[in-house]
């Protein structure tokens, strides 16, 4: 055995598409692995002589190399790339062997050779389908504490890495006239044919090399070149044509709505020193005229007891480790199977001097001339034999048969010593992208297989994908596709000598004198489901395919049952005593193969993961000191604490200076519109409650707009520039859905009004100067605009210039005192906001951030929307009432505010809450209830929906949302708290300066 | 990702649009006249069948302009995409 275990000790001596002479090194758990370029981790290891990858997921049984693609089950491995680069999970088979690359199995313990975990083989009676279902139910709250904790630990594939991932991935829309996907034989014939016509063409495979089968072919000729011949010239001329991309390494995952594909393409994965700049994956959008689906088919294992030995493999990747990586995955190879390519296979070990034995399972009557011609190389065939078992453990030793004289009669068994084992139970067209397409499947009895049948999609499929086998009949139809995807009539016929072999027999349980409760015949290698489990399900009542596939977990493992679906349908129909059309298939979803997360977000990482908007003078306030808050998908200042100062100190201090002195706030983010046109106020009188034709221009009014069914939508302050001219305000988030909703009414409505709409959110700066010194600040800085209050009373609007540049002028407030909302063009914003702080310096001006604002608005009952609303407020709920015009005819919302729910006596309304405890700051949020001793579920009457420390008032204050509150005045009530309850008296929903003077300045009230 | 041909634009993807429920709801030119059966069907009944639909469309992220289009929601095909005030297409043609 010493000499098995050298490197490259099951390496044939000649042939394969390795690059003897560039070796490569990496490492399989700490041992060093010899190998050369153009090998996958597979086919190194097997070079090497390791069979022995891995424990399955549930059983911990030892587990081989499966198959030669990204249909592997069982040979998953953790890839370590150094420094961050590690993923679990990784099929052996498609990784490509790079030098100091570390490869480690996974799911055991200690050590893949001894694994404790192992001990659930033997308890395997126990791990029936649904054992989990059935076992873990009890007592209720240990699933989520103990049972799930120490299941996932036990049985589970790879562990996620917790390091952040160092590699960049990138994302490409493309656009294509002909997309094919696999780029085998039809796939290449495909391309062929579209490019031909100059047609825009995409060929994606998933493999390092373009070719399919063809790369591991090497008797067939095709048009008198040897298949490998044909390959590379094919493709030579397909990539010299113009508008055409080649894509190897890049694998369709996804066929979604109108011929949207998404692929990946792995681009430096298998690069030793990946130049700087290339990303590591890149995800393609692709939107096809036409998608042709060259996508091969996977082979089936044959279902015998215990047929997951490691050295167990598929009879067409046996074929294709030693024709294509010049790897022997045994020296005694035994070939069991009902499939003509199996004979291939075992005829090319025979010539690449492998012992070998074959096994045929069908009756020698349902055989062809295979048979004598495997016979005729000297090979041992036997037919009308089953399998019974196979011997070994950590590496298969042999394969025990039987003859099966007659139904039920088995024979003498025999075991066939061997290192390694070719099954083919027959194949299965790939049809996941047809599916995924939501195409429709039908059932192919010669071939035993569901093919693509009416389409629901600009598709077709082509070659094994579509049930055809037989390498000409391949190429001619990939051709034939491809041409009519490109629209032309060409038609080509291809000639291939020796013809393939494509019969098929039909294999199910093979028939066994075995206990058959007691043997385990694996279908679903990665989630190991037996014969058995299936047979169980059928046995407790399901019937359906889709939940067999959720109780027994057979096909959704990450290989989503690739290899063993079809299989487990036929057994599925076996115990149902139903033909397999009638069973049908379970549905395939997206991926076909797993996606790294990196490619999906792609560039949406760090500060590209949710885009912030950062208002004008966003710097400015940083370098302050001020601490944020997000809103909406902006960033505002939330409050500017001084050296030492908490949140609730700097907040007082910043309201104290609005009340005292003047304060200055970066109102910008307030969404704005601006409504041009003759019919400007008339359309405004049908969006919002309240009346806008008699509001003359250079007056403001504010205004509430209600969706169709009656509810608060948003609010704002609106002024009327000109007869025709409007500036809108709107909340900060309400911004966009805003201006859709007045296009709405515009262009499906009332598409008579003339009027046009424009977002004006970014085109001005909005400063707010607020406090009984606001006029005494802005006045020095004015050019053209009389600040005196009676010529610029509350709630007029001027045009001029502050500092030179224009403005439009607000005298408006949002915190009840005397103040103004100073427009500028955004990009002169800093300059005015700095001559504004230095003039406003003698006067103690405090710049104030949103929590200050909040404060100040609701002392004085001003709502938020989104916040003292939620959807199901109507302005009488919030008692803006009188916002309500009576005398209009109509308004977005009117008719609704009559219908009988709205005039519900027992509706949540706005009130204010004050706390027994003046100190205590409600939670916003907290339920208000009328009873703390009411039995849970107790009765919540409503909820807090603001909630601050009012430094004005000297107490706590909070707006809240009650049934009924406004005919509450005066009660007690009760809020949550973390703790408990606490009384709070329902009062009207203003607190400070009721008779709302303070906004007329000191001048004006006396 | 539906490919949906904005009648103003062509065909664009739908990330740049915004669904706007079904099509030719129309609003009543005097709801104070309506009685309220009438008027909470206007504002929340809608037909959702298994087939062909026709629905709003406002290509937001585009010219901004709301259109109708009439789709097969059990294909996600669509037949057809209109402009405001055109009449829904010709019914017949439904499948399924």
């Amino acid at each position: 055995m010493a000499s098995d275990l050298s490197a490259h000790s099951f390496r044939l001596a000649n042939g394969g598409r390795i690059d003897r002479s560039r070796p490569v090194r990496f490492t399989f758990n700490g041992r060093t692995i010899d190998a050369y370029a153009g090998d996958t981790i597979a086919s190194a290891l097997l070079a090497n002589g390791i069979h022995l990858v891995g424990r399955s997921f549930k059983y911990h049984r030892p587990r081989g190399i499966l198959s030669h693609g990204s249909d592997e089950p069982n040979a998953l491995l953790d890839i370590d790339r150094g420094a961050g680069r590690r993923d679990p999970n990784n099929r052996a088979t498609v990784v490509e062997a790079l030098d100091g690359l570390a490869a480690r199995s996974q799911n055991h313990w200690p050590s893949l050779d001894f694994d404790l975990g192992a001990i659930n083989d033997r308890l395997a009676p126990m791990f029936a389908a649904g054992f989990y279902y059935k076992t873990f139910k009890w007592p209720r709250t240990f699933w989520h504490r103990l049972y799930e904790p120490a299941i996932r630990a036990m049985a589970g594939l790879g562990v996620a890495p917790t390091e952040s991932d160092p590699d960049r991935y990138t994302q490409r829309n493309a656009h294509c006239d002909v997309l094919v996907v696999g780029g085998g034989p039809s796939g290449l014939a495909a391309a062929l044919a579209a490019s031909e016509s100059g047609a825009r063409v995409i060929l994606a495979d998933e493999q390092a090399e373009l070719g399919g089968t063809l790369l591991h072919d090497r008797i067939s000729q095709i048009d008198g070149r040897a298949a490998d011949t044909w390959r590379a010239e094919t493709l030579a001329t397909i990539a010299a044509r113009p508008d055409v991309i080649v894509l190897p390494r890049t694998t369709v995952f996804g066929y979604y709505n109108h011929n949207h594909i998404a692929m990946v393409e792995r681009v430096t994965d298998h690069l030793q020193a990946p130049p700087a700049g290339l990303p590591r994956e890149r995800l393609w959008q692709v939107r096809a005229k036409k998608v042709i689906l060259a996508t091969g088919a996977h082979e089936r294992p044959l279902a015998f007891a215990d047929n997951d030995r490691p050295g167990i493999m598929l009879a067409e990747s046996v074929r294709a480790y030693i024709n294509r990586y010049a790897v022997a995955p045994g020296r005694q190879i035994v070939f069991a199977g009902v499939t003509g390519s199996a004979y291939q296979a075992a005829a090319d070990a025979k010539s690449a001097g492998l012992a070998v034995t074959f096994v045929d399972v069908r009756d020698p009557t349902q055989c062809g001339e295979e048979v004598g011609e495997l016979r005729a190389l000297g090979v041992e065939v036997l037919t009308g034999h089953t399998i019974i078992g196979s011997v070994g453990r950590k590496r298969v030793a042999g394969l025990i048969v039987a003859p099966v004289n007659g139904p039920g009669d088995v024979g003498a068994h025999r075991t066939l010593p061997c290192d390694a084992i070719a099954m083919s139970g027959g194949w299965t067209p790939a049809v996941h992208l047809f599916s995924q397409s939501r195409g429709r499947l039908q059932y192919r009895d010669a071939i035993d297989a569901f093919v693509p049948g009416a389409s629901a999609q600009s598709e077709c499929s082509a070659g094994a994908a579509n049930g055809t086998y037989d390498l000409a009949a391949t190429l001619d139809e990939g051709w034939r596709a491809g041409a009519e995807a490109a629209g032309t009539t060409a038609s080509r016929s291809f000639a291939v000598a020796p013809s393939t072999r494509t019969d098929s027999g039909r294999a199910r349980s093979l028939p066994t004198d075995r206990d058959a409760d007691r043997v385990r015949a694996f279908l679903d290698f990665q989630n190991d489901v037996t014969v058995k489990d299936i047979k169980l399900a059928v046995r407790e009542g399901f019937q359906s395919i889709e939940h067999v596939k959720r109780y027994t977990t057979t096909g959704m493992a990450t290989d989503q049952g690739k290899t063993s679906n079809m299989l487990a349908l036929g057994i599925v129909a076996e115990a149902l005593e139903r033909p397999v059309p009638e069973v049908g298939t379970t549905t395939f979803r997206p991926p076909f193969t797993p996606v790294s997360f990196g490619a999906i977000v792609g560039q949406a990482r760090d500060a590209l993961f949710d885009p912030i908007r950062k208002a004008p003078l966003h710097d400015w306030a940083e370098a302050q000191g001020a601490v944020f808050e997000p809103v909406a998908l902006w960033r505002r200042a939330r409050y500017f604490p001084q050296a030492g100062e908490g949140m609730h100190a700097a907040v007082s201090r910043e309201c104290r200076a609005v009340r005292s002195n003047v304060g200055i706030f970066d109102a910008s983010t307030l969404g704005k519109i601006e409504v041009v046109g003759p019919d400007a106020a008339e359309f405004l009188n049908r969006i919002y409650t309240n009346a806008w034709l008699k509001l003359a221009p250079g007056r403001c009014r504010y205004g509430l707009m209600l969706r169709e069914d009656g509810f608060i939508f948003d609010d704002g302050v609106v002024a009327r520039i000109a007869e025709d001219r409007f500036h809108v305000t709107t909340t900060t988030g309400g911004a966009a859905r805003v201006l859709v909703h007045m296009e709405d009414y515009l262009q499906t409505e009332w598409s008579d009004l003339k009027v046009y709409l424009t977002s004006t959110t970014e085109q001005w700066g909005v400063i707010a100067v607020q406090g009984p010194k606001a006029r005494e600040v802005i006045e020095p800085l004015v050019e053209g605009i009389d600040l005196s209050p009676g010529m610029f009373p509350h709630m007029a609007v001027r045009v001029g210039r502050i500092c030179s540049v224009p403005t439009r002028l607000f005298r408006v407030s949002f915190t009840g005192e005397l103040g103004y909302e100073i427009n500028v063009p955004t990009g002169h914003m800093r300059t005015v906001w700095d001559a504004i702080i230095k003039q406003g310096a003698p006067f103690g001006i405090t710049p104030y951030g949103t929590e200050a604002m909040h404060a100040l608005r609701a002392e004085r009952g001003f709502i938020i929307v989104g916040q003292d609303t939620d959807g199901t407020v109507t302005p009488d709920d919030a008692g803006l009432g009188g916002m309500v015009s009576a005398s209009k005819r109509d308004f977005v919302g009117k008719r609704s505010l009559v219908r009988p729910d709205m005039l519900l006596a027992d509706r949540k309304q706005l009130v204010g809450l004050t706390t027994a405890d003046p100190k205590l700051v409600l939670d916003e949020g907290a339920q208000v209830v009328a009873d703390t001793k009411a039995p849970i579920p107790m009765k919540m009457l409503g909820h807090v929906t603001s909630s601050y420390w009012s430094d004005a008032c000297g107490h706590s204050i909070a707006l809240a949302l009650v049934s009924g509150g406004r005919a509450r005045l005066g009660e007690t009530l009760h809020a949550t708290t973390p703790s408990g309850f606490a009384a709070v008296k329902v009062v009207t929903p203003v607190f400070f300066d009721a008779e709302g003077k303070r906004v007329h300045g000191g001048l004006e009230h006396v | 990702m539906l490919l949906i041909t904005c009648p103003y634009c062509g065909a664009r993807p739908e990330i740049e649009f915004r669904g706007g429920g079904e099509a030719h709801i129309a609003r009543p030119s005097d709801p104070a006249a309506v009685d309220d059966q009438s008027w909470a069907e206007y504002l929340y009944y809608r037909s959702n069948p298994k087939g062909v639909h026709a629905e709003r469309w406002l290509h937001v992220h585009g010219c901004g302009r709301w259109f109708n289009a009439v789709r097969n929601t059990v294909s996600d095909s669509f037949e057809q995409t209109y402009r405001m005030g055109e009449p829904r297409p010709d019914a017949t043609k439904e499948r399924r």
